[in-house]
């Protein structure tokens, strides 16, 4: 198990490794001086210099790339370009907004794709197996920013039954939990339709497995084999397939704030790339990044832990 | 008396090719404390007759006609989906055939083992007691420590025997046992046989035992059904059947009796020609395009011929052994 551990972990270190690597070059590919661009066209030579040497473009691009990736490390992201704040600190205050979305996201689409994808594969053939089927395919082919729109549309605009922008007031949870019940429908929508193909897919595999065979010949209660004895086993490819899923869900998460006024990390780098705020827009990649890793490695530890094969082969 | 007594089953499955005639007019009983042995080839019925017994035939499947009669009372082919849950895992039992996958993976060992014991109105540590008292039945080293392992941490031999215990827990009037040997090697094959044959005296249950393999047949069973194309062809005790077998069909699989060869053969020996179509079977007797004994009145389906004692042969000739001649 910690063998298991420390093995994953060194692997996280070098995808994160890989994607500060990418970063730098990307930041410094691009064409032009990153100092003029940043300030823009009516800054003086001294203002840029200053910046120059304060971003360390000075030096050569060796010790520019070994700076930026200690520092990463030690938490020191650089600094914002105007307002000289920690870009740990400004990516810090909008995280909790975006974890809360695709933790939102997540819920929906744990919370609906599982049993849909359970009953389908239960019920095989019957009508809810077909409605499921469709509407399946239907959320995965619509790309989360028209979900978005629509959400607003219908359950904001139209009904008005949900608030339509805003993260709600600070401090107030239950206000910012009915905020949250949009957008978030809208990044996990599709993964819903994911999970519920995935869940009925390894739901009927099981179901044919001996074992439950022989959990019917010991004529025990059907609930009893439908949920423990095969969901339990079925559910284990959706905690792997949901890590990934973090991953787009962070990027549909861009458009949902977008759409919904709503402060977070895509709000964030939208406006950081607006303005060529570039050290804000490699730290919130790099943290989304390191964030996205850490998923995985913790959906891994989850499988470990509900799965008895997996648990002793650590 | 009979704990289990089926008369003219007859169980068949809808494809999309056509209606598969899986059994036809399977007649046989298993009496009280003996082990019945069923012997046949590989699509011959084993399986759905064991799964028309268990009334978890596959949606496709229905029973035709016949009647399962279990205890002397209820007729299983008519009871409802409750009724058969209530027997099933408390009167009836089954062990099957693949040892690897017959324990749920995610369950530990003592957890399946109490929720078999679901309708025993027994408390928690009372249910365990009697899983660790079984398992140490079946020699499992460690039991009180094994009930807390999942089936992956047993080798293959000790899985097939928790699955036993698992199934004579709560003393089932039938044990089923769908082969429940092949898939282990011959020594553990030989213990496992010997530790069935000790429980079921134990116990004094019947068993309802399937293989491939005539060796184990002959050595545990009292009486033995012989099965080709879902017709039952010959039945008798496990002495007549061997020792003076009346069906040509039966004639063909000891001709390849381990007991008679220097090799012990794991499989049934193959005899030239197929096995019919299931979905559209010949009028007269099913063995008739396979038999070289094979004459005129065999365009009719012979019925089962009463040699005597029990032993019954659904051939023309049942009452004419074979004689050395004829073989060649
Ligand atoms: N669900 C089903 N639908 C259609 N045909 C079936 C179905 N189940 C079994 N059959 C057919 O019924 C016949 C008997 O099958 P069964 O599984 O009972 O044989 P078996 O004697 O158990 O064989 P084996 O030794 O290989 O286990 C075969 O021809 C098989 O193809
Ligand atoms: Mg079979």
């Amino acid at each position: 198990m910690l063998d298991y551990a420390v093995k994953r972990l060194g692997l996280a270190v070098v995808i994160v490794s890989v994607a500060m690597l990418l970063l730098f070059s990307m930041i410094y590919l691009i064409p032009g001086d990153p100092a003029s661009v940043a300030l823009g066209p009516r800054a003086t030579e001294a203002m840029k210099a200053a910046l120059r040497e304060r971003m360390g473009l000075d030096q050569p691009i060796w010790v520019q790339f070994w700076n930026f990736y200690s520092r990463a490390w030690m938490g020191d992201l650089g600094t914002e370009v105007l307002s000289e704040r920690p870009v740990l600190t400004v990516v810090g205050e909008q995280l909790p907004y975006t974890l809360a979305l695709v933790a939102g996201g997540i819920t929906w689409s744990v919370a609906l794709g599982i049993p849909l994808g359970c009953w389908a594969a239960v019920r095989r053939g019957s009508w809810i197996d077909r409605v499921v089927g469709v509407l399946s395919v239907a959320v995965i082919a619509v790309p989360s920013f028209v979900v978005a729109i629509y959400a607003l549309l219908i359950f904001a605009v139209a009904l008005q039954w949900l608030p339509a922008i805003g993260a709600g007031k600070p401090g107030d949870l239950g206000d910012q939990l009915v905020h949250l019940i949009l957008p978030s429908l809208a990044v996990g929508l599709g993964w819903v339709g994911y999970i519920a193909r995935i869940v009925r897919a390894s739901m009927l595999e099981v179901l044919e497995a001996s074992h439950i065979r022989t959990a019917y010949a010991f004529g025990l209660p059907d609930r009893l084999i439908i949920y423990r004895y095969a969901l339990s086993i079925a559910i284990l490819p959706t905690v792997t397939l949901l890590g990934i899923g973090v991953g787009q869900m962070l990027s549909s998460a861009v458009f949902a704030e977008i759409v919904f006024s709503r402060p977070g990390i895509g709000k964030l780098v939208y406006d950081a790339i607006l303005t060529r705020n570039f050290p804000v827009v490699s730290g919130a990649v790099l943290v989304t990044t390191a964030f996205f890793v850490l998923l995985n490695l913790l959906a891994d530890l989850i499988v470990g832990a509900l799965d008895p094969r997996v648990r002793s082969s650590f | 008396m009979n704990v289990l007594e089926i008369n003219e089953l007859n169980v068949s499955f809808a494809t999309e090719e056509g209606v598969v005639h899986a059994l036809k007019d399977v007649s046989f009983t298993v009496p009280e404390r003996r082990v019945v042995g069923v012997v046949g080839e590989s699509g011959c019925g084993k399986s759905t007759l064991i799964n028309a017994i268990l009334g978890l035939l596959a949606k496709n499947g229905r029973i035709d006609g016949g009647t399962i009669l279990f205890e002397a009372g209820s007729d299983l082919t008519r009871l409802g989906p409750a009724e058969m849950r209530a027997l099933r895992g408390v009167r009836i039992s089954t062990v099957f055939q693949d040892p690897m996958g017959a324990l749920n993976p995610v369950i530990s060992v003592g957890r399946q083992m109490a929720n078999v014991q679901y309708r025993s109105g027994r408390s928690q540590a009372e249910k365990m007691a009697l899983a660790a008292a079984m398992l140490r039945q079946v020699r499992i080293p460690d039991a009180t420590a094994a009930l807390g392992r999942y089936p992956h941490e047993f080798s293959g031999g000790m899985k097939q025997r928790i699955a036993i215990a698992m199934a004579l827990m709560m003393e089932p009037a039938l044990l089923i046992a769908d082969e429940p040997t092949t898939a282990l090697d011959a020594t553990l094959e030989v213990a496992t046989i010997e530790l069935l044959r000790e429980l079921q005296e134990k116990i004094g249950c019947s068993v309802l035992f399937i293989s491939h393999h005539l060796g184990v047949i002959a050595e545990l069973c009292d009486d033995v059904v012989v099965m080709y194309a879902g017709e039952v062809v010959e039945r008798g005790t496990t002495r007549q059947v061997f020792n003076d077998p009346r069906h040509p069909y039966t004639q063909r699989l000891l001709e390849c009796d381990p007991a008679r060869q220097a090799q012990r053969v794991r499989r049934l020996p193959t005899i030239a020609g197929e096995i019919p179509d299931l979905r559209c079977r010949p009028a007269g007797c099913i063995f008739a395009p396979r038999c070289f004994r094979r004459f005129d009145a065999c365009a009719k389906a012979p019925p089962e011929q009463d040699i005597g004692g029990g032993h019954v042969a659904r051939c023309f000739l049942a009452e004419q052994p074979e004689t050395a001649k004829e073989r060649t």
